[in-house]
């Protein structure tokens, strides 16, 4: 398939691979977080750690969408779908996030709330067309590359005069929260977490273009690599990292630059800027309160927006004491120390929000990688063990 | 017996009618649809005697008997229907025992207000797929819900079969050091169904894979009766169903990504929707598990066969207390290919 197979082809990878291994300094160490959940996915999901030398450690970040939100704004969004006459629309992922008291939107929906899953937003304003009577609300969640689509449904809601849709907003930012992380105490002060560099999104890149991340790699001394979610895309990125690493650079690079520009979608950019503001805090799972770090409808909008059409309770409920998604989210974790993952917590029944996205650290750990934790003796790797009967 | 074509002194209106729920009511009505649509088109001795049941010789032996609810949506799709996939689907599961299958039951679920077309239409389909098959529908029934109640037309068939002597095909024969051999590429038939469904409004040149199965799995039990395992990847895909047989059995299973054949067209598709085509449905291939020394004979077998033709052998199994179904990426990586976790999208079968 053209465009697809040139970025997954297997023998380009052996090559990388061992251009890699030459690169990196086996007396050093690398420690690379990949932002996004796509490059979490993508990493899992063709094995890339067993191209990677042993000193070269990828830390899963928290751009999962489905991931860092908060329990709190799940069972918001059941609130919303129990109030008389809504229809809630939400993307597949959210309807098995677990909220409070072991509820999701899937139960909610099994107890009789109407909650459809929709692949855009504008079937979502379809539905609200072809249904006067109910209400129907958007729960749009993601980061920068969401909400454009959010804002020309609700422009087009507005074109058509739709009195009966609206959006419970969750869009969510990517600068500030790498910001964040390279300010937690783990990294900042404490030096427990080594993040040495980050792969950036690549999505999220063709929206906001490469210039937001000039930042915090000058303030923060930290290079970045914007690149694309197929494999090879992946681990050109590790390798122009670890160089910079080498070269003490600490500059923004463009891996993806197939798809991003230093200045991102400007159309995008201004219909976003035209119609969302930024929330002094919103809450973040794993990260906790950080502040400009989602955006709201602005007052012009006001009439498409579900906090302001219902009363939409602001709760927020500690997650389970045991779950340590927010300590994943933050890279101060990995999925196996935690006492749920693989026990309590799979992806058929996630205790948290990383074990229920595919882009989930737990969920890509459990799904393509837990046999990498299986106790020494089993067959590991691409060589069968000698056989035993069983 | 013929009934006198006066007993319904009108023809069912196929081209405008609708099923109301008189046809399911055990009067003259349901009477009509029997035989104007169902014995009309099924037409075979068992159920022309007009029976509850169906009775007829069966040879001596081992038998095995099977039965498999169709819910799919949409009911049409590229390369069949809910029809010719009731009669599929279920002549695949009695050959997955290596059987020979025999005969078919057949249900209908009928949402009143159906069009009688689209029944028509079903029902053509499902007593070609039949005849091609050689395998007869000879009993079945009839029920109409209420509108509301059910989603157009669900169809349950139950199927039997003979197993020649000697042969013993089960999920939990695989054994490590087995060869892991697919019939042909993989995922053609869910990503047909989607292609179909409103919300996906793509249109690929994909068609069904769906096709009965049970010559190709006679001439390979004729070549090998030694085969440990047969099954289809249905719901769940290549991916679910091996998960299912490394558990069954006991054992480990290693494949290799880029041994395993899948069209670019399908290929494509998944790209798009975000699927893996490992989880996505087939309706017409088949996954053999056999001792590693017969293995090339089988691969020879099936691509001689029409529905064989891109038979692979994809990997092996092997020794495993996790029984982790492990591949090998196209990249060199390793990963787990897991049972699927919820749902990839609803109703493909």
């Amino acid at each position: 398939m053209k465009y697809i197979d040139e970025f997954r082809d297997g023998q380009v990878a052996q090559s990388m691979a061992k251009a890699i291994a030459a690169e990196a300094d086996p007396a050093g160490s690398y420690h690379i977080m990949e932002f996004c959940g796509g490059h979490t996915h993508a990493i899992s999901r063709y094995g890339l750690e067993d191209l990677l030398p042993a000193n070269v450690r990828m830390i899963h970040g928290p751009g999962c969408p489905v991931c860092v939100l908060p329990i709190g704004r799940i069972d918001a969004a059941i609130w919303l779908a129990r109030q008389d006459g809504v229809t809630l629309c939400t993307y597949g992922d959210m309807l098995r996030v677990p909220g409070s008291k072991r509820l999701s939107l899937l139960k909610a929906k099994a107890e009789g709330c109407d909650i459809r899953m929709v692949y855009s937003t504008l079937d979502a304003l379809k539905l609200a067309q072809s249904m006067p009577e109910r209400q129907v609300v958007f729960f749009a969640i993601g980061f920068e590359t969401t909400t454009p689509p959010t804002a020309v449904a609700i422009k087009q809601a507005q074109a058509l005069g739709l009195k009966n849709f609206s959006v419970f907003c969750n869009h969510v930012l990517t600068p500030s929260a790498i910001t964040q992380i390279l300010d937690s105490p783990e990294v900042r002060e404490l030096g427990t977490v080594k993040l040495d560099a980050f792969i950036g999104p690549a999505h999220v890149s063709t929206i906001i273009g490469s210039r937001p991340y000039e930042y915090f790699a000058e303030e923060y001394q930290r290079p970045v690599v914007i690149a694309g979610f197929e494999p090879l895309d992946v681990l050109q990125a590790v390798r122009m990292l670890i160089r910079q690493i080498n070269q003490g650079r600490f500059e923004v690079e463009n891996e993806f630059s197939r798809a991003v520009t230093r200045d991102g979608n400007e159309k995008a950019k201004s219909l976003v800027a035209e119609m969302f503001e930024l929330r002094r805090v919103f809450e973040w799972r794993g990260l906790g309160l950080v502040p400009y770090s989602a955006l709201r409808l602005k007052e012009a909008y006001a009439a498409w927006d579900a906090e302001r059409r219902w009363d939409v309770p602001q709760d927020s409920p500690p997650d389970n004491k045991a779950c340590e998604c927010g300590a994943i989210l933050r890279g101060v974790k990995r999925p196996m120390d935690c006492k749920l993952f693989g026990t309590i917590c799979t992806p058929e029944n996630p205790m948290g929000s990383c074990m229920v996205s595919a882009e989930g650290a737990c969920a890509a750990h459990w799904t393509y990688g837990r046999f990498r934790d299986a106790e020494p003796g089993m067959p590991q790797g691409p060589e069968p063990e000698e056989e035993e009967t069983e | 017996m013929t009934l006198p074509r006066r007993a319904h002194p009108r023809p069912l209106d196929l081209k405008t009618g609708r099923v109301d729920l008189t046809h399911g009511g055990g009067g003259r009505a349901m009477a009509q649809l029997v035989e104007e649509l169902f014995i009309k088109g099924f037409d075979n001795e068992a159920l022309n005697q007009r029976n509850d049941q169906a009775a007829f010789d069966v040879p001596a032996g081992r038998m095995v008997m099977t039965t498999d609810g169709y819910v799919i949506s949409p009911l049409f799709f590229p390369g069949g229907d809910i029809g010719s996939l009731a009669v599929h689907g279920t002549v695949n599961d009695v050959a997955m025992a290596g059987a020979v299958p025999l005969s078919l039951s057949a249900g209908f679920i009928i949402e009143e207000g159906f069009p009688l077309a689209d029944l028509k239409r079903i029902v053509d389909s499902m007593a070609k797929a039949s005849r091609d098959a050689g395998v007869p529908v000879v009993t079945g029934d009839t029920k109409v819900v209420e509108k509301g109640k059910g989603d157009g037309i669900f169809i349950t068939t139950a199927g039997i079969g003979m197993v020649p002597a000697g042969v013993v095909i089960s999920g939990d024969r695989a054994k490590p050091g087995d060869a892991i051999l697919i019939s042909g590429t993989m995922g053609d038939h869910g990503v047909a169904v989607m292609s179909q469904r409103e919300s996906l409004g793509f249109e690929t040149a994909i068609l069904s894979d769906s096709a009965a199965l049970h010559t190709m799995v006679a001439e390979m039990v004729a070549a090998v009766p030694g085969i440990h395992v047969l099954r289809d990847p249905t719901r769940g895909g290549l991916a679910a169903t091996l998960n299912e047989i490394a558990s069954q059995s006991g054992v480990g299973m290693l494949m290799e990504e880029a041994l395993v054949p899948v069209k670019p067209e399908v290929r494509g598709a998944c790209e798009l929707l975000g699927l893996d085509p490992l989880y996505v449905a087939n309706e017409g291939k088949l996954i053999c598990i056999c001792p590693e020394a017969d293995a090339e004979t089988l691969l020879a077998v099936m691509r001689a066969h029409p529905l064989g033709v891109d038979a692979a052998r994809i990997g092996a199994c092997r020794a495993d207390t996790h029984h982790f179904v492990q591949m090998k990426t196209a990249m060199g990586g390793m990963r787990v290919v897991d049972w699927l976790a919820g749902e990839q999208l609803p109703r493909i079968c």
